[in-house]
């Protein structure tokens, strides 16, 4: 039996900063997205959308719409193909005419031109009969329910010891909540997909988080074998969640298509669209009660969020989670209800649970660490666990505490004066806050590897992965050839398709993990394989086909990731301007497999953080249940000009039990903790303590 | 209502009939099979769509195709030479000013043509006024006054930071 350090790879292409590898066909644009693949004679859908919020249509008036010259062909519920019911109120569209929340769809038309498609779905008329909405999360309801599980199968609640009594006889307490808003992805290529329909089987060009997990989901509605639905998606601008599982937009392409069978129809969202249809981050109300000793140490940490799911299908966001694994305590409780609303489906939306999960409590460690008279992060420090807390297990590696003390190195933190409201630069208060940063390291099942040698000296090495703009392409390309022990010219990789074999999906920082370990399995058996033929390669080729091994190391430790995050914050003293000049995040995530692109992933999740912490927000009207602000003017996010000194590194963290090539995933680290630390800032720069996001100018207007 | 218009497009002249309500993005990307910009928003709210439109930048997806007949568009495919990457799109791939990718080639034209504003003395909101008004010397041309003319182009991967450095390279290399 190998050890789990003989079981590592050796580094030589992994840990090098080599450019991406899709990086010239980006920067010159030739790279295809999904509805850029060329097909023969498209036609174009532009889909009806529900006008209120819950009712149901009574009538649909498609005459207009059908005498338009150039339409081909109008779909409602009337023509719509009948979908097998799968238990997915989301993407069973079109059964009836009944509405689950406002922009549903309620049909399409297909055309020849997306001109003549959109004016003609402007002149269809829709009766309705409208019943009493209710689209308000508040955390005083008296309908919130406890759900099975937390996304995607954790506890909904847990507890040790007597959280209560504990609290009522700490020497310091503090009690308080929180709250996070409804914030959509908005990737930057909005969903998009062409569906075909040829002798009964269906091609999807579709911008995805996994070939495999659209197959998944749209076969069995149509009741076609997997097979018989072929996903391409070489390239994906963006998902962050919101293309990890399909939405009910690939469902209606999907119907379009075959009402004009043999022709590829093309159905990219506008961005408006995407805010009804594609999922979003729930709201979340989050009550944290803290109790320590003199000596500032936790004897009780409680965490009870509050959060919305949709009726028509539910999600649970797992925002308790950090807390179970961050800091000591013996009295501990943590749990999530929701309100069913009448409102799009909430979905994963990068770092689901983690993200606001460290808002939240991170901000009450720094307000309990000024309670304790401590520095924050000496009281971090204070608290740092020897174990798992909740599991009991130990950390595969845990490296917060060195990520604090090099953050604060670098930062420049020793010297800070931690009394709130008295640095002024002009008319600009100043500030400094940290917080700190986790994920865990997930591992999906079910990924398989093909690798083949051939007498040429090449390696061709295939598994349906996909690349979000994370870097894939370039990262298993390094694990192939570190596996194979070759250069990474010599291999030749392919992903981003259902007819290479199964993989994952890109979700839960997984990636790496999921794909690189049956690509090491793989390559191990091939290589042995080789030796049998003396080394080399025979006419005909060698191959070698892995799944995802078993990690018996799993059970035995708590795996996860972690950082510190250093925010500089400015806030006009007269009109509440937030400015962040600078930001330092140091993390600790095992082996970073390609240092250009591993940057870029910590770079762009503190990016995303700090548009979290600054400007994001989707504003729902609950007359209506719409969300008002639905572009990108006004549901802003972070611009060029937001971002001052961003600056990133990590910790060699040397973890020989995650997988072979010892990385954890590092696409949501980045944006854990960022709000929080940028919110502790705003407090130390004006002594307004905000404990809602965003920071929009008024929280700080009193 | 069809319409038989003339565009140059990244030099080759291309010939096409559009709908008078297709806008220039469309027309490129539905049309001519031209699919280097992007479609973002369609509402001149993220930038992806932006090309050099007779040499400077536009947002194609706020232009109807009619209105531009006969005009010069260079995409961020055509700023190569041959096989040859243009200066600012070898710096954004050596800096990876880029992840998804998908408003790269939009970040670049605008990035190619905000450093010609640059050097014709154009101010932005950060530049300081001088005597006689705001006009920027070329060598104030800092990491501040590329993000600010640079803000006009989303990015929701966060690659800006490596952006305003490989503009910056860009800026200061003989490619220019």
């Amino acid at each position: 039996m190998t050890t789990a350090e003989e079981s590592m790879l050796r580094a030589n292409a992994i840990g090098t900063p080599l450019t991406r590898l899709d990086g010239t066909e980006k920067v010159t644009g030739t790279a295809p997205y999904a509805v850029e693949h060329p097909v023969d004679s498209p036609a174009h859908l532009h889909p009806l959308q529900a006008a209120i919020a819950l009712g149901r249509a009574t009538g649909i008036d498609t005459s207009a719409a059908e005498a338009e010259p150039g339409v081909l062909a109008v779909l409602t519920h009337a023509n719509a193909p009948r979908l097998a019911s799968t238990g997915n109120g989301e993407l069973e569209i079109l059964q009836s005419g009944e509405v689950g929340y406002r922009g549903q769809f309620l049909g399409g038309v297909i055309a020849e031109t997306p001109e003549i498609a959109r004016r003609a779905a402007d002149l269809i008329r829709v009766h309705y009969e409208r019943y009493e909405h209710d689209v308000e999360l508040r955390a005083d309801r008296d309908d919130l329910y406890k759900p099975e599980q937390v996304n995607p199968a954790f506890d909904t609640d847990t507890a040790q010891g007597d959280a209560d009594g504990a609290l009522a006889s700490a020497a310091v307490t503090l009690d308080a909540t929180y709250s996070t808003p409804m914030e959509h992805n908005n990737p930057m290529e909005p969903h998009a997909t062409i569906a075909c329909w040829t002798d009964g089987e269906l091609t999807l060009h579709d911008s995805t988080q996994g070939v495999y997990w659209t197959q998944a989901a749209v076969a069995p509605l149509f009741e076609l074998d997997q097979q018989q639905v072929r996903v391409i998606s070489p390239h994906v601008g963006g998902g962050f969640g919101s293309k990890g599982i399909p939405h009910p937009n690939v469902v209606l392409a999907a119907m379009a298509a075959r009402l004009v069978p043999g022709r590829p129809v093309k159905f990219p969202l506008t961005r408006q669209q995407m805010f009804s249809v594609v999922g979003y981050r729930t709201p979340t109300i989050q009550h944290v009660r803290l109790g320590a000793d003199e000596q500032g140490r936790l004897s009780a940490i409680t965490l009870d969020v509050v959060e919305q799911t949709a009726k028509v299908k539910e999600f649970a966001e797992q925002t308790a989670i950090p807390t179970r694994t961050m800091y000591a305590a013996p009295h501990r409780r943590t749990s999530h209800r929701l309100a069913a609303l009448d409102t799009p489906v909430p979905t994963w939306m990068r770092a689901p649970g983690e993200c606001p999960g460290m808002f939240g409590p991170e901000v009450a460690m720094d307000e309990m660490a000024l309670a304790c008279g401590l520095d924050p992060i000496e009281f971090r420090v204070r608290n740092e666990p020897e174990t798992d807390p909740e599991s009991g297990l130990p950390f595969s590696s845990r490296n917060l505490v060195a990520c604090l003390r090099e953050g604060a190195r670098r930062f420049g933190w020793h010297d800070r004066d931690p009394r709130p409201g008295t640095r002024r630069h002009g008319e600009w208060l100043v500030g400094t806050g940290v917080a700190a940063s986790t994920y865990p390291v997930f591992a999906m099942p079910g990924s398989q590897a093909t690798i083949r040698a051939t007498p040429d000296g090449r390696y061709a090495v295939r598994i349906g992965a996909v690349d979000i703009g994370t870097g894939t392409w370039t990262a298993l390309t390094q694990i192939a050839a570190d596996a194979l022990e070759v250069s990474v010219g010599e291999v030749d990789l392919e992903i981003g398709s259902t007819t290479l074999p199964t993989a994952s999906g890109a979700g839960g920082s997984s990636g790496i993990n999921s794909w690189g370990s049956p690509i090491v399995a793989a390559a191990r058996t091939l290589r042995a394989r080789l030796d049998e033929h003396g080394g080399t390669v025979p006419a005909e080729g060698v191959e070698a086909t892995e799944g995802m091994p078993d990690n018996p190391h799993t059970s035995q430790y708590a795996m996860h990731s972690f950082g510190a995050q250093f925010a500089e914050v400015w806030v006009n003293a007269d009109t509440g301007e937030v400015s962040v000049p600078r930001l330092l995040g140091i993390f600790a995530a095992g082996r970073i497999i390609n240092a250009r692109t591993g940057r870029s992933q910590l770079l762009g999740g503190m990016t995303m953080g700090l548009s979290m912490a600054l400007h994001e927000e989707s504003v729902l009207d609950p007359r209506f249940g719409h969300v008002v602000n639905h572009d990108l003017a006004e549901y802003h996010i972070a611009t060029n000009a937001d971002v001052g000194s961003l600056e990133v590194d990590w910790l060699d963290e040397h973890d020989p039990y995650v997988n072979p090539m010892g990385s954890k995933g590092i696409g949501e680290l980045g944006i854990t903790g960022t709000a929080a630390a940028i919110t502790n800032a705003a407090y130390h720069a004006t002594g307004i303590r905000v404990r809602e996001l965003p920071l929009h100018p008024d929280k700080f207007l009193r | 209502m069809d319409t038989r218009i003339e565009l140059r497009v990244d030099g080759e002249q291309r010939s096409l009939t559009v709908d008078t309500r297709t806008t220039l993005l469309d027309a490129l990307r539905e049309r001519l099979g031209v699919t280097t910009p992007k479609k973002g928003c369609d509402h001149g709210q993220c930038g992806s769509c932006t090309v050099l439109l007779d040499g400077r930048r536009a947002t194609t997806c706020l232009a109807l195709a009619v209105a531009h007949a006969g005009s010069e568009i260079t995409t961020a495919a055509g700023l190569a030479d041959g096989e040859e990457l243009h200066p600012v799109a070898r710096a954004f791939l050596e800096h990876d000013g880029l992840q998804c990718g998908y408003c790269t080639p939009g970040q670049i034209c605008s990035a190619v043509g905000m450093l010609d504003e640059a050097e014709a003395g154009w101010p932005s909101s950060v530049t300081e006024h001088g005597e006689g008004g705001a006009a920027l010397d070329e060598s104030e041309l800092d990491d501040e006054e590329i993000r600010e003319r640079m803000s006009g182009n989303l990015c929701r991967c966060g690659a800006y930071a490596n952006i305003v450095t490989a503009i910056r390279e860009a800026a200061n290399g003989s490619g220019r």
